[in-house]
């Protein structure tokens, strides 16, 4: 093997690559058109990026070893600050997310995304699977300590993917089927109990999420505007820079939450049909990469991650098209913001890791 | 280390992931379809129902203009301030910069937006020059827009204000001729479509649906130059002597048309701040009075159509007083005229010869002549709000009543029916429509009194401004006038009144060739002096003296005139010296 390609020894996977800098390609195209044609915004995005795909390729240099070996420790660190986030964290929009470090803010919930995979990934590898009922509920345990700290920020969005990347790797260690229709059931029970410890605003939101033509000029204004974006696409959408829904200021948070509507309605079906493409081409890579690893830990948290990132897709179009509630997820990739951005590509240098350091280890 | 027994494959987990994946995938594929494809008209209707819009395009109003063209109300575009206060309030900063712009203090733009914080849109100010709008159009502050309109503007202001009255905020005509020729002037808004943003701003154009039609411009029989001068005359002697108030209404003889038309006090159109609504009314058609000795003509006209008076008939008025029922008629200032003729009884202002003839005569044939000159009935002009006076029907007069209404008591006309009825006069006893438009070609007029008997009383009216005459201060150098002045107590609460007059002086000239008709009415003057002869002829002469040469009506008495006046007639011949 000592015909190593310049990018297997810089541990990148082609494919992968090529699919997120599409991806990022289409993003930064249609955030200049929900961005108000600023092309400051364009640059500022682009410098994330860039910081962004650097981050993915030093995390990609590490052997997926390292990572497992320091799971716990970066969990429990991730835990420490989401505690001081309770009680020294910034407020901004009425939540306690931010932590200021420096003159640098960010998120520790943003670091329990891939800790709580992580960790969990680490603590089923160790022992044969499929798991004792007593480690999946010490693993529940790990899972729902976080979630609860951030849904107390609060912020429902992020516990949510957080949970889902936990509870993705439980499902993919193989917990048995009854414990997973007792878990749906559970969670069906519970419902009535969530609703009322849940915040106004969050009840407000699946309220509005229901019916949102009960109140078209207050909350369900959002849901409203971007279905009505979405659906004037139509099959060939209206071309860039022309939707005039989300450039006359009627479409919110145009160029996070929902920059779908303005893709859609810009570009219409078909422009959503080449952008789920491009998704499900990055998903099945990461699939690819997880179902091909050699370790119990880089599957789990490979699989985990994959799902994550569905989820993810799957929540953010679900929300601009009203079939979820407004809960702040946005589109992977293609959302202005840095932090969540950052996240995501550690996540598939993690990948790039699983997958490169693989024949490393067997030759 | 346990990599071998952990790497267990689940083909059937396997398998279910791939199916979640793929079902989810269907079902986020499904919602898409069903908004792009399925309801993608009804979204795209609804989309648009939210941007676009149907607006307005104001339409400019028509001019109006004098005869010569000159203008007397124009429209100049102007900018309207709408403003949406809740947006505005998002953004305070901003209500400062707005304040100065609008010339407002902040405080009371913030009071005034927060109080109306629920409307969806307010009107911050009106009518505010384009220079202004577009300083605040660059201000770009969110929540304000504003809507290009026309404002009206009387360039003659005050002289024209009660003929032409006035539009109110939204363009519509509500008094004078702005209301009258509404419909003509206004023309047609047109529609446009545009699209909005979310903040009701119009972002672009999309198409015209209707084009909006400008409105005509209306030409008015005025002439601005004798307009000015008769406000200007009559405005001195009303302050002269410090009268109520006053009207004076000139018409051209040959065709109808109105040439002046001014009351007293007039209002500034331009700036209608804290008016009364009174001050509105134009006085000259829709106030009556009674009309005193300028109604005698009409007396002699019907004495002369009876066949039981010549022009050489005499009438013995002596001794100066004459009781009819209860009631004792008497000359001005008690004189006893003694055995007069008819011109007499004209030019001296005989209320007892003017009685006397009506007593003999009957109150039939009073009240047919007085009607076909249109006493009692109004003149058709059109203009809003005209009254037709008051004349009782003679079936119900008593004999007091006939020998009051022969020198103008128990009667009220407006100051244009008694300019009309002068008109007939002038025309040799033809009636013409009065109007206030340009006429092109002369209208036909009805004959409603031989034109011989016409003549006849028009040269003993020529009398009232000679020697001997009671308004020689009428007379006019160059023209020989006919006219007849009128002195009348006002009526008030219990009978009339001993020391409130209306002065009267109505007449036309040249004799030769009648042209120009004038009524001056003055109103409660005060300070000593109250006759029609003194009082209103004046106004009268110098009016008249004006017109005639403005409108360059040649002398028919040119031996009248002193040489300085012929030399200004002279070059009154020169188009544009008068200007």
């Amino acid at each position: 093997m000592e015909q190593r390609s310049l990018l297997q020894r810089l541990h990148i996977d082609l494919p992968l690559l090529i699919g997120l800098l599409v991806l990022c390609g289409i993003g930064t195209v249609i955030l200049y058109s929900a961005g108000g044609h600023d092309i400051s915004v364009i640059y500022s995005q682009i410098i994330r990026l860039c910081m962004a795909f650097l981050m993915m390729l030093l995390i990609a240099q590490l052997p997926p070893a390292q990572l497992e070996r320091w799971s716990l420790s970066i969990y429990l660190i991730g835990i420490l600050l989401l505690l001081l986030v309770l009680f020294a964290g910034t407020i901004g929009k009425g939540a306690q997310r931010w932590l200021e470090i420096g003159g640098f803010s960010f998120q520790p919930s943003e670091i329990m995304k891939l800790a709580v995979p992580m960790v969990i990934a680490w603590y089923f590898s160790e022992r044969p699977l499929p798991p004792s009922i007593v480690r999946i509920i010490i693993a529940c345990f790990l899972i729902t300590l976080p979630v609860l700290l951030i849904r107390q920020q609060p912020d429902l969005g992020t516990a949510f993917l957080v949970a889902v990347a936990g509870f993705s790797v439980l499902f993919i260690a193989g917990i048995r089927w009854r414990l997973i229709g007792g878990i749906v059931s559970f969670a069906a029970l519970s419902t009535p109990v969530i609703w009322y410890f849940m915040h106004d605003y969050q009840k407000r939101r699946i309220l509005t999420f229901l019916n949102p033509e009960q109140d078209p000029l207050g909350s369900g204004y959002h849901i409203i505007q971007s279905k009505i974006a979405i659906g004037s696409g139509g099959i060939y959408g209206k071309g860039w820079l022309n939707g005039t829904q989300s450039r006359l200021d009627f479409l919110p948070e145009r160029s996070t939450d929902f920059i779908f509507s303005v893709f859609s309605e810009e570009f219409g079906f078909m422009g959503f049909l080449l952008l789920i493409c491009v998704y499900l081409f990055i998903i099945a890579r990461c699939l690819y990469i997880a179902l091909h690893a050699q370790h119990t830990y880089g599957r789990l948290l490979g699989s985990g991650l994959a799902l994550t990132f569905f989820v993810y897709i799957f929540v953010n179009v679900g929300m601009v098209t009203g079939q979820l509630p407004v809960v702040g997820v946005p589109l992977p990739l293609v959302s202005r913001g840095g932090t969540s951005m950052v996240t995501l590509m550690i996540g598939f240098g993690i990948l790039m890791a699983i997958h490169t350091h693989r024949r490393l280890l067997s030759g | 280390m346990n990599n071998q027994t952990g790497v267990r494959s689940y083909p059937a987990r396997r398998r279910l992931l791939i199916g979640c994946f793929m079902a989810f995938t269907a079902l986020m594929l499904w919602r898409v379809v069903e908004l792009h494809v399925i309801r993608n008209e009804f979204l795209r209707n609804h989309g648009d129902s939210r941007s676009i819009r149907e607006v307005e395009i104001h339409a400019h109003r028509g001019a109006i203009v004098d005869r010569n063209l000159e203008p007397l109300a124009i429209s100049t575009p102007v900018v309207t301030v709408g403003a949406v206060p809740r947006k505005i309030l998002t953004e305070e900063a901003s209500i400062p910069r707005l304040a100065a712009a609008l010339e407002m203090d902040t405080l009371e733009l913030k009071q005034l937006l927060s109080d109306r914080i629920a409307r969806d849109l307010i009107y911050l100010k009106r009518h505010i020059t384009p220079d202004q709008g577009d300083y605040i159009q660059e201000l770009n502050i969110q929540g304000v827009h504003l809507q290009r309109e026309y404002k009206r503007y009387y360039p003659a202001g005050e002289v024209t204000a009660h003929l032409i009255g006035f539009t109110n905020v939204d363009d519509a005509g509500q008094e004078g001729l702005e209301l009258a020729y509404n419909d003509w002037l206004q023309g047609t808004s047109g529609l446009k479509r545009v699209l909005k943003d979310s903040l009701g701003r119009t972002v672009q154009d999309i198409e015209s649906i209707q084009a909006s039609e400008p409105g005509k411009q209306l030409v008015l029989s005025i002439d601005r130059r004798v307009q000015y001068l008769a406000y200007r005359e009559l405005a001195a002697a009303v302050s002269r002597h410090k009268a109520k108030g006053g009207t004076l209404v000139m018409l051209d003889a040959k065709s109808g048309e109105v040439m002046a038309m001014v009351g007293q006090p007039s209002y500034n159109p331009n700036n209608r701040n804290d008016l009364k609504g009174e001050l509105y009314r134009n006085r000259a058609v829709t106030d009556i009075f009674e009309p005193g000795s300028t109604i005698k003509p009409f007396t002699i006209a019907a004495a002369l159509e009876s066949g039981l008076y010549q022009v050489d008939s005499r009438i013995d008025t002596s001794p100066g007083f004459l009781r009819v029922n209860k009631y004792t008629i008497r000359e001005n200032e008690d004189h006893n005229y003694g055995v007069i003729d008819l011109a007499e009884v004209i030019s001296k202002s005989s209320n007892i010869g003017a009685s006397k003839i009506a007593l003999s005569l009957g109150p039939e044939r009073i009240w047919d002549m007085f009607s076909r000159f249109g006493i009692g009935t109004i003149t058709g002009s059109g203009y809003p709000g005209e009254s037709s006076g008051l004349f009782n029907n003679y079936r119900v007069w008593s004999e007091a009543d006939l020998a009051t209404i022969a020198f103008g008591h128990g009667v009220a006309v407006t100051t244009l029916q008694l300019a009309q009825a002068y008109a007939i006069l002038a025309a040799g006893g033809s009636q013409r429509p009065i109007s206030f438009i340009k006429l092109n070609e002369p209208v036909a007029g009805t004959q409603i009194l031989s034109k011989h008997i016409a003549e006849q009383i028009k040269f003993m009216m020529e009398g009232v401004t000679q020697e001997g005459g009671t308004g020689t201060k009428a007379k006019v150098e160059g023209y020989r006038v006919a006219g007849k002045t009128g002195t009348a107590r006002k009526s008030t609460a219990g009978g009339y009144s001993l020391n409130h007059f209306r002065s009267l002086f109505a007449g036309f000239a040249p004799i030769s060739d009648p042209r120009l008709v004038l009524v001056v009415m003055i109103d409660e003057p005060e300070g000593g002096q109250y006759y029609g002869g003194l009082v209103a002829a004046p106004v009268f002469a110098e009016v008249m003296k004006g017109a005639l040469r403005i409108l360059n009506i040649p002398p028919d008495d040119p031996g009248s005139m002193s040489g300085q006046v012929i030399m200004a007639q002279n070059r009154a011949d020169f188009p544009g010296t008068q200007r």
